[in-house]
């Protein structure tokens, strides 16, 4: 037993682990749901689509440079103009109505964003299923860092990673601390109020819907950030990186930080990813070191298992600490009065 | 009563010398049901008015569709004389008239304070560009919170001041939603059912909070059930039924008007208790239709029968 312990290398494992943690997908992740933490933690808002943000973020980014040549920092600005006009088209109609119906109609409309720009039709902007390639260039040439690797004891990431990673994760922060000043502020407390009872606000001379559809309209821009960024990082833009399933995960992300808490996206995230990977490399060193049979399991299921761990985790922490990390039980406890 | 208000006649829809809210044909039906369909009312400015009536009277609707909350089908409102029709409840808030809930919506997970500064009205901090910049709104929010703090002491709720809304009683809650009312400095504020659940010792206090409103100059109308708060601290009584305004008058001549009774205990609550009784009632109706034509007196009960 110890010594099939010992023939797994945790020195390898705590660096994949600590790395997923900072890496790409804890980034875009924690700014995707900052933007939901905006929308469902602060104002109540039930948004079930927030890849369609990032996908319209994405693709707002990647049609203009790749198809349409368009300046790279233009590209920026008409990423967040396609969220924002999303948030419009999802806003409008549907935020005088119950709260029910933001969330069926996001969680549809991010599918027909999906859809669309796997089309036919839209294949001379989109080019369908492959998706847009070549466009992040111009990005990396601001690039400082020209060596193809850097490491740093047992971590390292490519020139290209370093530079995005940083770049979001201090975008990141940035983003935090607005966001930290916003809900201190009247504005804020306006939406916090909306979320606790929507009519108690409008009888006091707020008006909900146009605060409603300004926090979409924020938290979807910040959706649409986050799937520029990934686009970037991965220098491509493919329709089926938008899967339904992302929102979901978000969705993970916020609920195990603690909702309605300005860190609790960046730390939720971090310890999403990180906890996929701990729980994959584990188990792969198991596998391999034999101290997992190949009747149980093998190399290939490793990586869904790992998902049903992170169920699990996120089930105990619902029954032990269903605030979250960052959540207070003594909000928490106000609900059920 | 204010000495202006005794010249009023009692009757239902009637003028009063200075109204700051004015109704007229206001309807509103829900399908087949006609929950509301007030013909006129006018609310004298100043005093405190009570709207009573029986269970599904309507009376919530009517607040509803005053405070904007509802729209009606047809029909006119006006507050201080420029039409309101259309308006939505915050607009309504701005211009001066607020309301507060039948069941108390006190939002829970902010604290007691920002409760009460969310109140106050024409907040720069609120709008989205200015929140960034404190230095533009951090004056105006200190002001607001002194005078939230004051108004927090005058409603006994200082030790509170830092908890969660949640937190508070029944009885608190609804203390904190009047004071929040307040914050917006309105004109008329209109209270839905402000005693409900609400234990005897408060509801002392709260009388007296309702009481030193009016001797503020705001005007209140509230809805309620308990007759002894009605009798204690209304000016004026209007009176609802089916969707109607039946009543109106000080309270001494509420008790006494026919309709009211009728409206509360139903019309036939003198109608005949024993057996013996309704056949010497009936005996005698029959002998009566006997005498007159019967060609001319069935149609006519006929008729009222269809109305009702």
């Amino acid at each position: 037993m110890t010594a099939l312990l010992a023939a797994v290398d945790w020195g390898q494992i705590g660096t994949l682990t600590v790395s997923a943690g900072l890496g790409v997908d804890a980034m875009v992740f924690a700014m995707a749901a900052m933007g939901l933490n905006i929308h469902f933690g602060y104002t109540g808002l039930l948004n079930f689509g927030h890849v369609g943000f990032m996908a319209v973020g994405g693709y707002g980014v990647g049609i203009a440079i790749a198809t349409w040549g368009w300046n790279p920092y233009l590209g920026l600005v008409l990423g967040v103009v396609f969220a924002l006009i999303l948030a419009l088209l999802l806003g409008v109609p549907t935020l005088r109505l119950r709260a029910d119906y933001l969330a069926i109609v996001t969680i549809a409309a991010s599918e027909i964003i999906r859809f669309l720009a796997r089309s036919t039709t839209l294949r001379p902007w989109t080019r369908g299923t492959e998706g847009l390639n070549e466009f992040a260039g111009e990005f990396y040439a601001l690039n400082p860092f020209k060596a193809t690797f850097y490491d740093w004891g047992p971590f390292f990431f490519t020139g290209n990673n370093l530079f995005i990673i940083l770049i979001g994760w201090g975008f990141t922060l940035l983003l935090a601390l607005l966001i930290w000043q916003l809900m201190r502020s009247p504005w804020g407390r306006v939406l916090k109020a909306i979320r606790e009872d929507e009519d108690a606000a409008r009888a006091l001379g707020k008006n909900a819907y146009w605060y409603k559809l300004q926090a979409l309209m924020l938290g979807g821009a910040i959706g649409g950030i986050a799937g520029m960024l990934q686009v970037i990082a991965k220098s491509t833009v493919q329709p089926d990186t938008f899967q339904p399933v992302i929102t979901f995960f978000i969705w993970t992300v916020l609920i195990l930080g603690g909702v309605g808490r300005v860190w609790s996206p960046i730390v939720g995230s971090m310890i999403f990813w990180g906890l996929l990977a701990l729980v994959e490399n584990v188990l792969r060193q198991f596998v391999t070191e034999g101290f997992i049979p190949p009747s149980i399991m093998d190399q290939n299921q490793v990586g869904i298992f790992r998902f049903m761990a992170v169920g699990i985790g996120l089930m105990t922490l619902m029954v032990y600490r269903p605030q979250g990390i960052f959540g207070s039980r003594e909000e928490m406890a106000l609900d059920a009065r | 009563m204010p000495a202006d208000m005794a010249t009023i006649a009692h009757e239902p829809g009637v003028s009063k010398p200075d109204p700051v809210l004015a109704v007229e044909g206001m309807r509103r039906t829900f399908g087949g049901l006609v929950a509301v369909d007030v013909d006129k009312l006018e609310v004298q400015r100043g005093v405190i008015t009570a709207l009573i009536g029986p269970n599904g009277a309507g009376k919530t609707t009517f607040f509803n569709l005053l405070t904007g909350f509802d729209q009606a089908d047809e029909g006119s409102k006006a507050f201080n004389g420029s039409s309101i029709v259309g308006k939505s409840p915050h607009q309504l808030a701005r211009m001066g008239m607020v309301r507060t809930f039948q069941l108390t919506k006190s939002l829970t997970k902010l604290s007691v304070i920002d409760n009460m500064k969310l109140g106050a009205k024409g907040q720069r901090g609120e709008s989205f560009l200015t929140s960034i910049i404190p230095p533009l709104w951090i004056a105006q929010e200190r002001e607001i919170e002194a005078r939230a703090e004051d108004l927090l002491r005058r409603f006994k709720l200082d030790h509170m001041r830092n908890e969660y809304a949640g937190t508070l009683s029944g009885g608190q809650r609804k203390l904190l939603e009047m004071a929040r009312a307040l914050m917006s400095n309105p004109s008329v504020i209109c209270l839905d059912e402000p005693m409900a659940g609400v234990n005897p010792a408060l509801t002392q206090s709260l009388l007296e909070h309702v009481k030193s409103l009016r001797e503020e100059g705001i005007t209140v109308i509230f809805v309620e059930h308990d007759m002894d708060v009605v009798r204690d601290i209304s000016d004026w009584v209007v009176v609802m039924a089916e969707g109607r305004i039946i009543a109106e008058g000080p309270h001494e001549t509420i008790g006494k008007n026919q309709a009211v009774i009728d409206a509360y205990l139903g019309a036939h609550h003198d109608a005949p208790l024993s057996f013996e009784e309704e056949e010497e009632q009936l005996a005698a109706a029959m002998s009566a239709l006997a005498e007159t034509d019967q060609g001319e007196a069935d149609p006519a009960g006929r008729s009222t029968e269809e109305e009702e």
